[in-house]
């Protein structure tokens, strides 16, 4: 009966998880939580001018103080989670779902088809990300829809780069042959046989790519380049506020303690993501 | 050394690739700044222009003509010099840019002497005694500079060196450079805030490069004819690891260009990037073509000189 | 009595799982070697053998400790010594010979350099002296052109003398113990016999001891003065080489020597079916880019033979010989550009996909590698069930049932089905590769080099099942082997292939009497044998070999 009351840890499921990657996945599930919950926890509506004093200091009515118009700064933060994420989540999963597809399909059809597109995904690959992005806004503007298809394009092809580069190595494999001798057809060797197999790395590098985009996305926010205001992400909280920084502003600290928390927890958590416990002995 | 025939052909067949990435990137740039943006007549004069005006700039322009020729008398302009009249100001693109390339050139020059030898240097230290407190200790100061943006390591170093401490001014290029001290300390800002971005993926790809080739069974044999640590991995890996590593300082190098953007515009440096952010918020696109088109030659011809590098080091192509 | 040159008491090595679990994987070994003797350490894949000779040196790989227990080599103690002690040790007082030559040279660095480095570490003598040393070795290994073979660079010459060389920079120290660890084990047998002799004739004139650790009886009986079997890292039994051979004790040994015996194949007796399964005419395949309906590299070139029906092909020949491409231009995977194949009388296409879905049933193949060839990602019956929905349109209980059936033939318990491949064992995984072919219900099943990467008494059970399949299901094999006792002990007729080309078919039973032609005697005469005066016995035309043995 003891049985039905056992939670299902990692360990009881049989992974191992060490210490890092649970204190990266905590602070990931926090910022989504934020993410979501966001406008109903903000103690002042983000836009408002609240505080008297700008660039005001930490205080029991401010958390985080407040920026160089007065807005609190906690609030914005909250508000600004949702820029910054959402953003980085399409276009993180925009550039991976495209760039993993074209890869296998490239290393399963090989020939001039896997050449073409690989020379030319390189070349657009030799352009500078935050370069990219200057040139793209500097034609088009800087909105929403046109920022997250701008930041898939930039990791598009490197998140195809290394699916090809896995793919064509389980390609290679023995139980493909198989597969294709068995008459199995293109759509069955690519998902069944192939992807499986490469989807654990893939996933790691998601996350990568997932810091990756946040960093250029709050680059060009700090440039004035990203989201535009009255909406802020974290970088452009930086920029508003960098005025404050020769003062030691909390103002232009706690979006970049923001940025630094998510981005760095994510690395530690896909530096230790949970390990399948398997003993030689068994 | 002699170098086999079969070394030139790659060699060659490197530098081919390279034209035609920069043709393609050229495209690129051409499409998002000329193609894309609409109407650059209209665009110039502004909404309250007249339709005869428009028309009239449009045939000065050269903008009625097929939009391949106009990317080919372009191409032709860049490798002459002629790099066109900024919208803006009205002055030569060449002339704008000279004075800054210079600025940006020096800035990146001194980052490249300062972060090679000591990223190198810690980066093989760091595989050399692996999981040891110096091994540990990098590795969590290069995961961190490198989590966090360029803005934000710029803008810590001012709040560390300029506010705390007081050491050097916040922004450098508001005053004059009268001496040698005056100038070290109006580089020192941006120097050292690019010199952490830039070495920090140094040093993780080259430590990543040299571990991998210790982890070879030839190391192990050096180990195995009683060869210490320090000959195994100078005399056995590192011969080895040369062209890895020589891609990890040309793509680490790379990080020089999105980390010059954010520099230059967080200490006011008067270089190519700062005037290309410029460029950007009055939309003074034949700039930013040609800034554009500098950042991706250089990129280019970091990564090509890397590729070049890993050939020739390459035993299995010597004769 | 003499001091021993080496004991090793009680000595046991951890390791680390992957979870961070510590199991033993020494667990108490013991024994003695005299000065200038050479003990073998024979045993199979996990017996710990490689793992006690790189202890001998003081060496562990990472994630294994030395935990308890003593070695002690001459006068030192090398389980309690500092490890910069241990590196003034290797390479003067003992030195190791690798598994994979190729491996273990740098790539970046000229032979010369790297066969003298052990003289420039240890500071033993200048460096003329210490090249002019080389180069005797070099000769004294039966090496080509010793005097400018330091010159060139490890991918400029072949793997045999990759493997001398490698023994060349062992000896030069003049250690008082050298280490083999399988070092013929990746060498095609024609090469390996050189490389034996070579160490032989070193071995012999030096007062070096030795350790020659191996899995193959055959090539230990040739060099070793006496024998330590290894299983589980715990020794089974331990003798002079001429009693293990003759006179085993343990049970395990016996097994070891049983799977050596040839089992003479008996042909099913059948009445003759009027077509042959399989026809092939004039077969020409090769790789790369196709030019005027020829590719670049031609591996195959006009192979012709017949397999009638409930018999079995054998196809034996060296690395290169293109026996695997024969395989794979029969399934269909790489297509044939010249010459017919007939299945059962009718023309079958060259390109797998231009054949119907039953054409594709009927032939199956199964790969060496069972790791490679089982889809990581999947359940055992996951693999299973997708032929038979493929081929036969099966779903749910049915298809369920007849899986546990399949893992039944192969004598695997039907639980298994839920685990992944990893979780299995070699010889596991082997069966479910065979499984995954009779689902389809084949009539010819291509076997490439299906018991290569297993140990010998796992090898012998698959033959075992192979031959008790056959008789139940009326199947046809082409086995394709570099290992002639495997191939005489189930095949009826065998093709000897030699660089793309078919030189000689002959009754497998008959193999070794009836061979003519050079190359098949060559090779024939090749494989050792469980006779430890066999290699000195040995006489081969040097011309021979120089003309076939290529490398």
């Amino acid at each position: 009966m003891s049985l039905a009351l056992r939670l299902p840890t990692p360990a009881r499921l049989g992974y191992s998880f060490n210490w890092a990657g649970r204190i990266g996945l905590a602070v990931i599930l926090f910022w989504a939580a934020i993410a979501i919950i966001g406008p109903w926890i903000a103690p002042y509506p983000p836009g408002d001018m609240v505080d008297f004093d700008y660039f005001g200091p930490m205080s029991s009515q401010f958390w985080m103080g407040s920026d160089y118009l007065g807005r609190d700064i906690l609030s914005r933060i909250i508000m600004g989670t949702r820029y910054t994420t959402g953003i980085a989540l399409a276009a993180v999963i925009l550039a991976c779902a495209g760039g993993v597809l074209l890869g296998m399909i490239a290393a399963v059809v090989g020939g001039w088809f896997d050449t073409l597109l690989s020379r030319f995904l390189d070349a657009f690959n030799g352009i500078p990300h935050l370069l990219f992005g200057l040139v793209v806004v500097a034609a088009v503007g800087s909105s929403i829809p046109i920022l997250i298809v701008t930041l898939a394009a930039m990791y598009l092809p490197g998140s195809y780069r290394f699916a090809r580069a896995l793919a064509v190595n389980v390609n290679t494999m023995d139980f493909v042959t198989v597969a294709r001798a068995r008459g199995e057809g293109f759509g069955h060797i690519i998902l069944r046989e192939i992807f499986p197999n490469i989807l654990g790395p893939v996933l790691a590098d998601l996350g990568l790519r997932f810091v990756f985009i946040v960093l250029v996305l709050s680059g060009l926010s700090f440039l004035g380049l990203g989201v535009q205001p009255p909406n802020a992400d974290w970088g452009a909280l930086v920029r508003e506020n960098i005025e404050g920084l020769s003062l030691g502003a909390p103002a232009v600290i706690f979006p970049s303690i923001a940025i630094a928390s998510l981005t760095i927890s994510v690395n530690m958590f896909i530096d230790n993501l949970p390990t399948r416990i398997r003993d030689r002995s068994e | 050394m002699l170098r086999s025939a079969t070394t030139w052909i790659l060699v060659g067949q490197r530098l081919g690739i390279a034209l035609i990435t920069l043709l393609i990137v050229s495209f690129a740039v051409f499409f998002a700044t000329e193609l894309l943006p609409g109407d650059v007549a209209e665009i110039l004069l502004g909404q309250a222009a007249t339709p005869e005006a428009v028309a009239g700039l449009r045939t000065a322009m050269g903008l009625d003509e097929p939009a391949i020729w106009r990317f080919l008398s372009w191409l032709g302009g860049l490798a002459t010099g002629d790099l066109g009249m900024s919208y803006v100001n009205k002055m030569a693109v060449a002339d704008l840019l000279s004075g800054r390339l210079m600025n940006t050139l020096r800035l990146a020059g001194i980052v490249t002497l300062v972060c090679v030898p000591v990223a190198l240097a810690l980066g093989i230290a760091a595989a050399m005694w692996r999981g040891s407190w110096l091994d540990r200790l990098v590795s969590v100061l290069t995961i961190s500079v490198i989590s966090v943006p360029e803005f934000m390591v710029a803008t810590l170093a001012v709040l560390v060196f300029a506010v705390w401490l007081d050491w050097l001014p916040a922004l450098s290029f508001g005053v004059d450079v009268d001496s040698l001290g005056d100038m070290l300390r109006a580089y020192a800002m941006p120097v050292i805030s690019l010199s952490f971005v830039v070495s920090a993926q140094m040093i993780r790809m080259t430590r990543a490069a040299v571990i991998e080739t210790i982890n070879t069974p030839y190391v192990e044999m050096a180990l195995l004819k009683g060869a210490s640590r320090t000959r195994m991995v100078l005399r056995h890996a590192l011969p080895n690891a040369l062209g890895p590593i020589a891609n990890a300082v040309a793509l680490s190098l790379s990080y020089l260009v999105g980390g010059v953007i954010i520099v230059e515009t967080v200490f006011n440096y008067p270089g190519v990037a700062k005037l290309m952010v410029d460029a950007v918020s009055t939309r003074d696109l034949p700039l930013i073509q040609s800034c554009a088109m500098i950042f991706c030659i250089s990129y280019l011809a970091l990564i090509t000189l890397a590729d070049m590098i890993a050939i020739l080091s390459n035993p299995r192509l010597r004769r | 009595m003499d001091q021993p040159l080496v004991s090793v008491r009680d000595l046991k090595i951890g390791a680390k799982t992957d979870s961070g679990r510590e199991v033993e994987i020494i667990k108490g070994v013991s024994f003695d070697i005299a000065p200038g003797e050479i003990v073998a350490l024979i045993g199979e894949s996990g017996s710990g053998k490689t793992t006690i000779a790189l202890s001998l040196m003081g060496h562990a790989r990472p994630g294994c400790a030395i935990h308890g227990g003593t070695i002690r080599v001459g006068r030192h103690e090398v389980t309690a010594m500092s490890e910069r002690q241990r590196a003034a040790m290797r390479g003067t007082e003992l030195s190791y010979v690798p598994q994979s030559a190729a491996a273990a040279f740098n790539p970046a660095k000229r032979i010369m350099d790297q066969v003298v480095e052990i003289t420039a570490i240890h500071k033993l003598m200048p460096r003329e002296q210490a090249e002019a040393k080389a180069r005797a070795l070099f000769r004294a290994l039966a090496l080509p052109d010793p005097d400018t073979i330091g010159h060139r660079y490890p991918h400029q010459v072949s793997g045999g003398q990759l493997q001398r060389l490698s023994a060349a920079m062992a000896l030069i120290g003049d250690p008082a113990l050298v280490i083999f660890d399988e070092p013929t084990t990746a060498l095609d047998v024609t090469t390996q016999i050189e490389v034996l002799r070579a160490f032989r004739s070193v071995m012999d004139k030096g007062a070096m001891a030795g350790v020659y650790v191996s899995h193959d009886l055959a090539v230990v009986a040739q060099i070793a003065d006496r024998i330590v079997v290894l299983k589980n890292g715990m020794v089974q039994e331990e003798g002079a080489t001429e009693q293990i051979l003759h006179a085993p004790k343990h049970p395990y040994t016996r097994q070891l020597l049983d799977a050596f015996e040839p089992v003479p194949h008996v042909p099913l007796d059948r009445p003759q079916a009027p077509e042959p399964i399989l026809t092939v005419q004039d077969l020409c395949a090769g790789y790369g880019v196709m030019r005027d309906g020829v590719p670049a590299a031609k591996i195959l070139h006009d192979v012709s033979f017949r397999l009638e029906r409930g018999r079995n092909l054998g196809v034996i020949g060296e690395s290169g010989s293109g026996k695997s491409t024969l395989a794979r231009a029969i399934a269909g995977i790489l297509p044939a550009y010249r010459g017919n194949l007939l299945l059962d009388g009718k023309e079958l296409a060259p390109l797998l996909q231009q054949r119907s879905k039953d054409e594709l049933r009927r032939v199956q193949i199964v790969f060496q590698l069972a790791d490679t060839a089982l889809n990581p990602a999947q359940s055992i019956e996951t693999i299973l069930a997708r032929p038979l929905a493929f081929y036969h349109g099966m779903t749910g209980a049915a298809r369920k049932a007849r899986v546990i059936e399949l893992l039944d033939m192969v004598r695997l318990p039907g639980h298994l089905r839920h685990r992944l491949p990893s979780e299995l064992s070699g010889g596991q995984k082997q069966r479910v590769n065979l499984a995954r072919a009779l689902a389809a219900e084949p009539e010819l099943i291509l076997c490439d080099e299906i018991t290569s990467a297993l140990d010998t008494v796992v090898a012998a059970a698959i033959l075992d099942l192979l031959k008790e399949l056959q008789r139940d299901l009326n199947l046809s094999y082409m086995f394709i082997s570099h290992d002639l006792s495997t191939v005489e002990a189930i095949c009826d007729e065998v093709l000897v292939m030699l660089k793309g080309r078919v030189v000689e078919a002959l009754p497998a039973a008959r193999m070794s009497t009836d061979a003519a032609h050079p190359y098949s005697r060559l090779l024939i005469g090749s494989i050792p044998q469980l006779d430890t005066g066999w290699l000195k016995g040995l006489e081969q035309d040097p011309a021979l070999i120089a003309q076939f043995a290529g490398r």
